[in-house]
C-alpha cells in the first residue's frame, strides 16, 4: 500500500444524481382523448379491423396494428369490472380512507380505465356495479383525467358477469 | 478450422420515417406504425408472415418506462408471437434476428427501431451510457468526447479540419437525392470551414443533426426472400465487436472493433465491395471507419448522406443496412458493406456484408 492510500477507506457508496427533463408528446390519438376531457366528454377510437373501441387510444389497435382513426364519443356511464379498497394512509393522500379505486368499463368501450368511486361506502362497491362520471365544474375542466371528479353508482341493476368477464 | 455453413438470409424490405428535427404531434407508436405498414406493403407481406419480431430503442429518449412494449402496438401482436428487444440501435436487433434465422425454424423476421431525440436533451441522455462511476458523473457531452477523438486524429497526422469539411460536404450533397434526409447542402468544404467551432476541432458541419425517426426491415431466408424480392440483398456475413468502456484505455484514432467485425463478417474475403453505408455521426469518424474497413477510393461511401444528413438515435445504424440493401435491389451495387456504431467514440461496431448473390453465403464466423 502506498503512502497516499494508507489510512484511507475503500469507497463503498457513490452517489451520482441524475436529472433529466422531457417535453412529453401524448400523440395525436391521446391528444384527442385529453381535449375531450377538457370539454367534459369521453372520446375513444375504434379499430377499423376488429371494431373494438379503445379509451384512451394510443393511436393503434394493439391486436391488429392498424391506426384507430374513427373517433367515438362514449357516454358517462359504465360498469365496475374490478376494484380495490384503499385502507392504507400514505403521504399526499387526497381522498379520505377507506376509498375505492375501480376499473371502469364505459358503455361501448372495449377497455377499462381506472377511476375513483365515491358517494357509496367502500364495502358496498361490487363487480358489475353501474356507475356514472361526475365531472368537475365547467370552469375547472382541463385536458387531464382530473376533469373526472369521480364515478358514482347510478342505482341501476348490476351488469351480468358474462357481460364483462372478458375485460377482467 | 472449417467454418459452419450459413443459411442464406437476405434483407428484402426497408422503410423509414422522414427524418425531422422535431416530430411534434405524433408519439412513438404513431411514428412507427406507417413505417411498419410500408415495410410490409412494399413486398406484399403481413405481420402474420413474420416468425420473429425484434426491435431496438431506448426508453431514455422518450423518458417513459417500457416504451418498447407499447411500441408493439404499432405491429399488433395477437395472436402472441415471438418477440425480442435490444436497448441498442436496430442494427443490433437485426443481428439477433439473423442469428435466430440461422437455426432454420423461421423464414422471415421483422426488425424495427425508433427514437425521438426531441423530447429530452439527447446530449445529456447519451452521457448516461458512459461508465457510471468515473465518466458519467462528469456529464460529458457526446460532442466533447467526439472532439477529443477528432483532435487525437489530427494530432496523429491522420486527418485535417479540411478533410472533415470534405466528409461533411460530400455526405450532405449526396443527401440531396435522399427524400428522407434532414440536412442537405451544396456548400463546398471551403465554405463549411467558415463555420464556428462547436467544440474545437469540430465545427458545426462535423456534427450530426438531432433527429426524430424510425425504420423497419424485413429479413427473409432462401426461397421466401426470392418470392418477395427479385434481387435480394443476401447477408454474407455479419458481426459486431465492442471495445472497453474506459475511454482512456482506447486508441481513439483507430477502430479495432470495426476491423475485427469486418474480418469476421468476411469483408476482406471475396470480391471487394463497391458501396459502403457507414454510420459515422461525426465527420472524423467516417475517416476512422473507412480505414478500419479498408475501403478504397473506388467505393461509393454513403450515397444516402449517412448520419451527417440524418441521425435518428437507435435507427441510424439500421438505416445504413436498409440503404445499402436498397442499392443491391436496384442493381446499383453487387456487393456492399453496412456499418453501425453504438456507444461513445465508436465504442461498439457492427459490420454487415451484403451481396447480390447468395452463392457468396459461405462459412466464416465463430
Amino acid at each position: 500500500m502506498s503512502g497516499a492510500e494508507a489510512g484511507t477507506q475503500p469507497v463503498t457508496v457513490l452517489e451520482t444524481p441524475i436529472h433529466l427533463d422531457y417535453v412529453f408528446t401524448p400523440g395525436i390519438a391521446q391528444s384527442i382523448f385529453l381535449r375531450g376531457l377538457a370539454r367534459g366528454v369521453f372520446l375513444g377510437q375504434r379499430c377499423p379491423t376488429c371494431g373494438k373501441v379503445y379509451i384512451p387510444s394510443r393511436g393503434s389497435c394493439p391486436v391488429d396494428g392498424v391506426a384507430t382513426d374513427e373517433v367515438v364519443e362514449l357516454p358517462d356511464t359504465g360498469i365496475v369490472t374490478t376494484y380495490c379498497v384503499v385502507n392504507v394512509p400514505f403521504a399526499g393522500q387526497a381522498v379520505e380512507i377507506p376509498y375505492t379505486c375501480a376499473q371502469v368499463l364505459l358503455d361501448g368501450a372495449n377497455i377499462s380505465f381506472m377511476g375513483l368511486i365515491q358517494e357509496v361506502p367502500a364495502d358496498q362497491v361490487r363487480m358489475g356495479m353501474r356507475v356514472e362520471a361526475v365531472w368537475v365544474p365547467p370552469d375547472e375542466l382541463g385536458p387531464s383525467l382530473a376533469s373526472v371528479k369521480y364515478f358514482r353508482p347510478t342505482g341501476e341493476p348490476d351488469a351480468l358477469y358474462e357481460s364483462y368477464e372478458e375485460y377482467l | 478450422m472449417s467454418a459452419p455453413a450459413r443459411r442464406p438470409v437476405a434483407v428484402v424490405s426497408f422503410a423509414q420515417a422522414r427524418n425531422v428535427r422535431r416530430e411534434a404531434s405524433r408519439n412513438e407508436v404513431e411514428l412507427l406504425m406507417p413505417v411498419v405498414s410500408e415495410v410490409f406493403a412494399a413486398i406484399g407481406a403481413s405481420k402474420d408472415d413474420m416468425g420473429f419480431i425484434c426491435s431496438g430503442s431506448t426508453d431514455y429518449l422518450v423518458g417513459g418506462p417500457f416504451s418498447f412494449v407499447t411500441a408493439l402496438d404499432a405491429v399488433g401482436v395477437w395472436p402472441p408471437r415471438a418477440e425480442s428487444h435490444v436497448e441498442m440501435d436496430g442494427a443490433f436487433a437485426l443481428y439477433e434476428a439473423w442469428v435466430l434465422m440461422q437455426e432454420g425454424a423461421i423464414d422471415a423476421a421483422l426488425v424495427y427501431s425508433f427514437g425521438r431525440s426531441s423530447p429530452g436533451d439527447v446530449t445529456e441522455i447519451l452521457a448516461l451510457q458512459l461508465d457510471p462511476y468515473v465518466t458519467a458523473p462528469l456529464w460529458p457531452s457526446p460532442v466533447a468526447l467526439a472532439a477529443l477523438q477528432a483532435q487525437a486524429l489530427i494530432d496523429a497526422g491522420e486527418a485535417t479540419e479540411e478533410e472533415l469539411a470534405e466528409v461533411a460536404a460530400r455526405n450532405r450533397s449526396a443527401a440531396r437525392a435522399n427524400p428522407n434526409a434532414q440536412v442537405v447542402s451544396d456548400a463546398s468544404p471551403e465554405e463549411l470551414l467558415a463555420d464556428e467551432y462547436v467544440v474545437a476541432p469540430l465545427r458545426r458541419h462535423a456534427l450530426p443533426p438531432i433527429t426524430d425517426g424510425a425504420a423497419a426491415i424485413v429479413l427473409a431466408a432462401g426461397e421466401k426472400a426470392r418470392e418477395w424480392r427479385e434481387r435480394p440483398a443476401w447477408i454474407t456475413g455479419i458481426d459486431h465487436r465492442i471495445e472497453t468502456h474506459a475511454l482512456g484505455c482506447r486508441d481513439l484514432t483507430r477502430s479495432p472493433s470495426t476491423a475485427l467485425a469486418a474480418e469476421r463478417a468476411g469483408l476482406f474475403e471475396g470480391p471487394p465491395v463497391d458501396l459502403a453505408e457507414v454510420h459515422a455521426p461525426f465527420a472524423h469518424q467516417e475517416l476512422i471507419v473507412r480505414r478500419a474497413l479498408e475501403l478504397g477510393d473506388a467505393v461509393t461511401v454513403n450515397p444516402s448522406g449517412g448520419a451527417l444528413a440524418a441521425n435518428p438515435v437507435m435507427s441510424a445504424g439500421l438505416i445504413r443496412i436498409g440503404e445499402a440493401a436498397a442499392r443491391i435491389w436496384a442493381a446499383e451495387s453487387e456487393r456492399a458493406v453496412a456499418h453501425a456504431t453504438s456507444g461513445p467514440c465508436l465504442q461498439q461496431n457492427l459490420v454487415c456484408v451484403l451481396d447480390a448473390s447468395d452463392g457468396a453465403v459461405v462459412g466464416g464466423g465463430a
